[in-house]
């Protein structure tokens, strides 16, 4: 019963959506402002990736509240955690095989590097903060494999989040201070498609990267943590 | 080119309903792990690679992580 009219109501939702897609070509452009950022991106932001240019150039305030969100949701999953009490409890653990603990050994340092590379190149190749900030965190997803008891130091990974948080929020402020708008971009723009181009963008995005590589790790320590 | 996205297609939606099929839940988070990996393949033939980048190191990698250690926890049966 309950299954039928679960598929009955999904049905609805199904021939709503699809009436009210049906007129619209599929692929066509619905908006002006896709084509000004593609034309103007370049020489308003000094980026030379499209996509940076608008996640944190024409709406780098959005991306301020996107970080905001999973710094939320981190919380969250801590405070679960910490509450639901059963902290320190070890089961025989079987340590890794020799295989995974040195390919780990090996693979990590590469990795790292990746992430850092991706968020670092933010503004030139594709790829970003949260993008770099999420292989991060999988390379040290790949360290917890490798070595059981490995834990990395709470203070360091909350100091990172938090200072990279308020290094945001602050390059912001300056914006305010200097121009009068807020996460204007202040710094000149430089030559486009070298490294130090693009003004604040790829300091926002280094501080990005470090803020979601050290979340999404704080996400899985916590984890671990709980069920080792 | 599109024959190789087809036959990752296929593999993909295979493994999509291996996931719902599966009663062994480890098997069922590998399979949506595999859904996830294929599915950042097509988005790099796309020309998508940042999206791409984001599906594999979160889709494939984290929230493949989160599954297991939650079915650790948990049962690894479904009744």
């Amino acid at each position: 019963m309950r299954a039928a009219v679960g598929i009955i109501l999904l049905a609805i939702v199904a021939v709503g959506i699809g009436l009210a897609l049906v007129e619209v070509p599929f692929g066509a452009p619905k908006t002006e402002v896709g084509g000004y950022y593609l034309e103007h991106g370049r020489e308003q932001t000094g980026a030379a990736n499209a996509v940076t240019s608008v996640v944190v150039g024409y709406r780098a305030f959005d991306t301020l509240g996107e970080v905001t969100v999973l710094f939320v949701a981190a919380l969250g999953l801590g405070a679960v955690v910490a509450a639901s009490g059963a902290k320190g409890r070890r089961r025989n653990v079987e340590p890794a095989s020799l295989v995974l603990r040195s390919g780990a050994r090996l693979l990590f340092p590469l990795i790292i590097l990746f992430g850092v590379y991706v968020f670092a190149h933010g503004h030139l190749t594709p790829g970003g903060g949260f993008q770099g900030g999420a292989v991060i965190a999988s390379a040290f997803l790949l360290l917890y494999l490798g070595d059981r008891d490995r834990r990395i130091s709470k203070v360091r990974r909350t100091a990172a989040e938090s200072l990279s948080g308020v290094a945001f929020v602050i390059i912001g402020l300056l914006g305010l201070t200097v121009g009068g708008h807020y996460l204007l971009n202040f710094i000149p723009k430089g030559a486009l498609n070298t490294l130090f181009s693009a003004g604040i963008i790829p300091l926002i995005y280094v501080a990005v990267g470090l803020k979601v590589g050290a979340e999404l790790t704080g996400v899985i320590d916590d984890l671990v943590k709980e069920t080792a | 080119m599109i024959v190789i996205a087809a036959v990752l297609v296929a593999v993909m939606l295979a493994a999509a309903i291996a996931a719902f099929i599966f009663r062994d839940l480890l098997s069922a988070v590998i399979a949506s792990c595999v859904v996830s990996l294929i599915a950042s393949i097509l988005f790099f033939f796309l020309q998508a690679p940042d999206v791409a980048m984001a599906e594999a190191s979160i889709g494939a990698a984290l929230v493949t992580a989160v599954f297991v250690i939650a079915i650790r926890r948990t049962n690894r049966y479904e009744e």
